[in-house]
């Protein structure tokens, strides 16, 4: 165990909203952070200077409504300035998938991702359509459009180093999208308790460049199909 | 004396309901009806669960600690828990969910649940207001034996074939419908029937409590002379009794899934797997206010007691648990954020959740200024209900984070969230739970719970939990997911084993260390050192009569000149006025309380 | 009055709750090693007056190409296949036999009671392969769920006439469970690996057999009678045939199955109740 293992720094991400989702996260850790600090080094303080001491009687104070008409707007306009700043990625995120991103269905299931592509035609539910399991595959720097789905349970599709998460739900479609930032091989996982084998569904999401992409999914539409 | 014996003799007569002879035994110590009683039965059958879900903790931590190792002294369990292999018994991941399913279902819903709600609802209240007992005695005994089955089934569903529910204490739909989705079969039936019996007992004891506020205050106990204590259980019954129907309609709606073949969470014939969300949660977040009101208000007597100031800020603490129990029904969605619901939602959900921040910081900042110029006693009541404030604060904190719905994309379902709801509801309720069991274990059995033994448990529970808790921020911020039986699976999380393993010894140190709780109840109810009236010398009603209270509590009906937090007043010599002392000048105007009739001479209040 | 009835009442609780507790016990379920009995028992079967059957199982026309598995995701048992491993759904032999058939006495055995085997069959995943892919047992008696491979493996098996059950097995280990009801056929997945599938013919007799690549079958024992004699395929459904066994002979078993069969429903036992409908899983061919 080292000393990192410790940090509140967040793990690299690669997509191009990643950034400001970690902007907001670190604003968070700065204002909670302070208010800790201040907050329980108050009461450390507090409770060294008025221990019980011999003949000292406490204060016969019921509080003052002005400090508590301050402290409440204070964290009332804190509380709503993190709340107010957090939408507009939240929106990014969730509802602003990009024109002409690439199209692919990736439907969860016991215990296991597959992964469906469009093929050259570029449109789903026909011949040249492929399937892979447990693995995504994506060019950098190009967004993704996932259609999300599941077939059995709730299941999650995690992808930590793009800031990906949505739960998969039976019986819907639901966006999600995310543009790689840089080349590399990344992490599938399911983030919802799925059964029993809900420990196994890791697969490998792999950001190729543009021409590597090409060739894998051509290599891909021309396997020999089941 | 004589004259006072005759007026407790008349008072008790006047009285009219009570049995004047013994009761039988079974009356007294079974099937009784007086709420202090029952308010001990209620603490001995859910300290025995608390013990059972840290066990299942302990048992989580071993296989999170050494993935795949062998446990040590396993192989008494049977084959459908732990898989016999020639190395040893190793954990089977459909045990290791239903461990996280019942550690989670048997902490909330009969450990912390019945000892904030049903042992200081049913101890508290009717002292607290100078009632002889709760409005429905029988109700009471009604809560309590109800809650008994369901206890006895939620255990039975481990012994069953497939064992016991396996889909998380959320009972996830459509994972929960159906065994072939789980492979518990049986247990999941029980574990809906055992919180549907358990939901009527809540129910009931919700009734009984909010009747018995409302309607048996003493003379001069006016709404804001109500002891924190007695107002944050006022408002929980309230909670309770508009969430627990919800639960209950979706418990049933489940069963009938999994039994009847009815479909309202199963998209395959039609229904929506996010309606189980969304009724779970509605009646699951303000569930988690039952949780945590009572414990501020426990917090609040200890404090204000032990710091013998008065609580900061009366009223707002009043209007706050007003506003947390309001605003909790209006912010269920955040659980939901990730889930698939409409977007647009996230966004209105996180505005009230961020407002629902502002009252418990009101309460927080209200119990540091009790603390300011004050005389504090650092006892082991007063060490744990520090111990609430300071963890709460973290506890609290760490809720903002997912409260901004895109950061929560990230830890949302990770151990960030565990950590943050093991603040709340250890760092939180569990330390008022010991604060209030070491403060009111006087009133209960007369005698004094050991201090040295209460502090040295104090310091190494602290120690250790914060140990086992805080680090777990850390493993969420890494991506580690909850409810994940095997981690080491995902290559980037291989480098979490270590800290993994460092959790989990202090968690088995932690477990340990309470074994000097027990200790100390079970010797201090029989050696402990002989309490009076008042052993903290605090202001509230419970405190006027002998430890433990007869049956009826007050030989005289009290009456009430001023409020719960009158210490260090410069109207008494005593650095504490109880509320029922009359005021030296005589109930003035100022009282709000009418003359009273002449009392016989040597009858004191 | 008051208190003597509520002892009465109290004393009635309390013996309900200790006897429930005490009767709730049994997890009534086929765990471990499964019931009937432990030593062998006598056979109802007198040698000196029973016959047989014997034949084959033949399939004709045009096998269909069994669908390849990629097994990419899981390396420890790619690793295990020198060959791309395939679904054994239609295995023809080179003689035209047609292999994992399942050949047992459907009628006619009724009256006779039979002693449970006490040697378990076994049932390996090895490769993330079950092996055997078809197999049959008797009621009551006991199959070993072994785990070759050391991966986790779940057995989740949806039968209609027995409990279902879905259990782990998450290292190198062995489970023994047993079927207490006749059904054809339990069909077994795993989750982890979604290509694995198996079948488990449960009877209460023990005249039955699984055909290999050859596709010969041979029942040996027989009592003289009549007979109905089925053969179940998990693509090509059901053939049955009338025998009549005579003592000292043997009577012949012929089955063909052909191609143009596939579009008939297998049977997996009785049919299905729309109140507990299927898992998608269930291999329910329409």
């Amino acid at each position: 165990m080292t000393w990192s293992d410790w940090s509140w720094v967040l793990p690299e991400a690669f997509s191009t909203f990643s950034d400001d989702v970690d902007l907001i996260y670190y604003v968070i850790l700065w204002v909670t952070g302070i208010i800790f600090v201040i907050t329980e080094g108050v009461l450390i303080y507090f409770l060294v200077k008025y221990r019980h001491k011999e003949g000292r009687k406490a204060t016969y104070d019921h509080g003052s409504t002005k400090l508590e008409i301050v402290w409440t707007t204070a964290t009332l306009v804190v509380c709503l300035a993190l709340g107010i700043v957090s939408k507009g990625v939240w929106d990014t995120m969730k509802i602003d998938v990009p024109e002409g991103a690439m199209e692919i269905i990736v439907t969860a299931q016991q215990f296991e991702w597959h992964v469906t592509y469009p093929g050259p035609d570029g449109a789903f539910g026909t011949a040249d359509d492929f399937e892979v399991l447990n693995q995504i595959h994506a060019p950098v720097d190009e967004p993704v459009w996932i259609h999300l789905r599941a077939t059995d349970v709730l299941h999650s599709l995690f992808l930590p180093e793009m800031r990906v998460k949505q739960d998969a739900v039976p019986g819907r479609d639901i966006p999600v999208w995310f543009e790689a930032t840089a080349t590399g091989e990344y992490t599938v996982g399911c983030a919802e308790l799925c059964g029993i084998g809900h420990t196994t569904m890791n697969g490998t999401l792999t950001i190729h460049t543009a021409a590597d992409f090409q060739a894998w999914a051509t290599a891909q539409a021309q396997r020999p199909r089941p | 004396m004589s004259t006072t014996e005759k007026d407790i003799a008349s008072a008790v007569d006047a009285g009219g309901q009570h049995d004047h002879h013994e009761i039988p035994w079974i009356r007294k110590y079974v099937f009784a009806t007086d709420h202090k009683m029952i308010a001990k039965q209620f603490m001995f059958v859910s300290l025995f669960f608390l013990v059972v879900g840290g066990a299942l903790a302990g048992m989580m931590r071993f296989q999170l600690g050494f993935p795949g190792q062998p446990m040590p002294g396993a192989g008494i369990l049977p084959d459908a828990m732990m898989a016999p292999t020639p190395d040893g018994a190793i954990m089977l991941p459909e045990f290791y969910n239903s461990l996280v399913t019942m550690h989670g279902t048997i902490m909330i819903f009969f450990a912390i649940m019945p000892l904030l709600v049903g042992l200081f609802g049913n101890l508290l209240i009717p002292l607290q207001i100078g009632a002889e007992d709760m409005a429905f005695p029988r109700l009471n005994m009604a809560s309590f034996w109800l809650a008994v089955p369901a206890g006895m089934l939620m255990l039975a569903s481990f012994a069953v074939e497939g064992g016991a529910a396996g889909a998380g204490w959320t009972s996830y739909a459509p994972l929960s419908t159906s065994g072939e989705w789980t492979g518990v079969y049986l247990g999941q039936q029980l574990w809906l029937v055992s919180l549907t019996i358990l939901g009527f007992s809540s129910l009931v004891g919700a009734v009984n409590y909010i009747t018995t506020v409302i309607n048996m205050r003493a003379p001069g106990m006016t709404w804001f002379r109500i002891p924190l204590a007695t107002w944050s259980l006022f408002v929980t019954a309230v909670l309770v009794l508009l969430a627990i129907p919800i639960l209950a309609g979706a418990l049933i709606m489940l069963l009938f899934d999994q039994t009847i073949g009815t479909g309202f969470f199963r998209s395959d014939v039609g229904g929506e797997p996010l309606l189980w969300q969304h009724l779970f949660w509605f009646f699951g977040h303000p569930e988690v206010y039952i949780l945590i009101l009572p414990a501020m208000g426990i917090t609040s007597e200890v404090l204000s007691n032990r710091a013998r100031k008065p609580i900061f800020g009366y009223h707002s603490m009043v209007l706050a648990l007003i506003s947390i129990g309001f605003l909790g029904w209006i912010v269920w969605g955040h659980h939901m954020f990730q889930s698939g619901m409409n977007p647009l939602l996230g966004t209105s959900f996180m505005i009230s959740t961020m407002a629902i921040a502002v009252p418990s910081a009101i309460k927080t900042f209200n119990w540091l200024g009790t603390l300011w110029k004050a005389d504090i006693h650092l006892d082991v009541p007063m060490l744990h209900a520090l111990s609430f404030v300071s963890m709460f604060i973290i506890g609290g904190l760490s809720g903002i984070f997912m409260a901004s719905t895109p950061v929560d994309i990230y830890i949302h379902d990770t151990y960030f969230i565990v950590a943050h709801l093991h603040y709340v509801l250890f760092g939180g309720s569990l330390f008022a739970i010991f604060a209030g069991i070491t403060y009111w274990f006087p009133k209960m059995f007369g005698r004094m719970m050991n201090e040295p033994l209460g502090k040295v448990h104090f310091v190494l529970t602290f120690i250790f939990y914060n140990l086992v808790f805080f680090p777990m921020h850390n493993l969420g911020l890494q991506g580690m997911m909850r409810r994940i039986y095997d981690f080491t699976q995902y290559d980037f999380l291989q480098p979490l084993q270590p800290m993994n393993q460092f959790i989990t010894l202090f968690a088995f140190a932690l477990i340990t260390t309470q074994v000097l709780f027990v200790i100390n109840f079970f010797w201090s109810i029989s050696k402990g050192e002989k309490a009076g009236n008042n052993p903290w010398h605090s202001n509230t009603l419970e405190w006027t009569v002998p430890s433990p209270p007869p049956h009826g509590n007050f030989a005289q009906m009290p009456t009430v000149f001023r409020g719960p937090y009158e210490y260090s007043s410069p109207e008494s010599d005593d650095d504490f006025l109880p509320q029922t002392t009359p005021p030296r000048d005589g109930p003035g105007p100022s009282s709000g309380v009418p003359e009273p009739t002449p009392t016989p001479e040597g009858a004191e209040a | 009055m008051i208190d003597r009835l509520w002892k009465a009442r109290g004393v009635a609780v309390i013996t309900a709750l200790l006897l429930a507790v005490g009767c709730g016990g049994e997890g009534g379920g086929s765990d471990a090693s499964g019931g009937g009995d432990s030593g062998p028992a006598a056979s109802p079967v007198d040698a000196a007056t029973a016959g047989h059957a014997s034949g084959m199982v033949s399939f004709s026309g045009m096998a269909p190409a069994n669908a390849e598995i990629d097994m990419s995701t899981e390396e420890v048992c790619a690793a295990k296949h020198s060959m791309t491993p395939s679904q054994e759904t239609v295995v023809v032999g080179d003689g035209g036999g047609l292999a994992n058939v399942f050949v047992y006495v459907k009628e006619g055995l009724e009256s006779l009671d039979f002693p449970t085997p006490t040697q378990a069959v076994v049932l390996d995943q090895d490769g993330c392969v079950y092996m055997p892919h078809v197999l049959g047992v008797q009621t009551g008696q006991d199959y070993t769920l072994k785990n070759t491979d050391g991966i986790l493996h779940n057995i989740n098996a949806s039968p209609t006439e027995n409990r279902g059950f879905n259990v782990s097995q998450p290292a190198i280990m062995e489970t023994n469970r047993s079927f207490p009801t006749a059904e054809i056929m339990v069909p077994l997945i795993c989750n982890v690996h979604g290509w694995m599938n198996a079948y488990v013919g449960v009877v209460d007799h023990p005249y039955f057999s699984v055909t290999g690549a050859d596709g010969s079958v041979s029942l040996q024992g027989l009592p003289p009678g009549d007979y109905v004699v089925e053969a179940w395929h998990e693509l090509y459904g059901t053939l049955t045939q009338n025998i009549t066994i005579v003592t000292g002979e043997t009577a012949e078993l012929s089955f063909e199955f052909n191609a143009d069969m596939s579009a008939a429903h297998v049977p997996l036992g009785e049919p299905i109740d729309p109140m507990h409908p299927e898992s998608h899983r269930t291999v329910d061919h329409q």
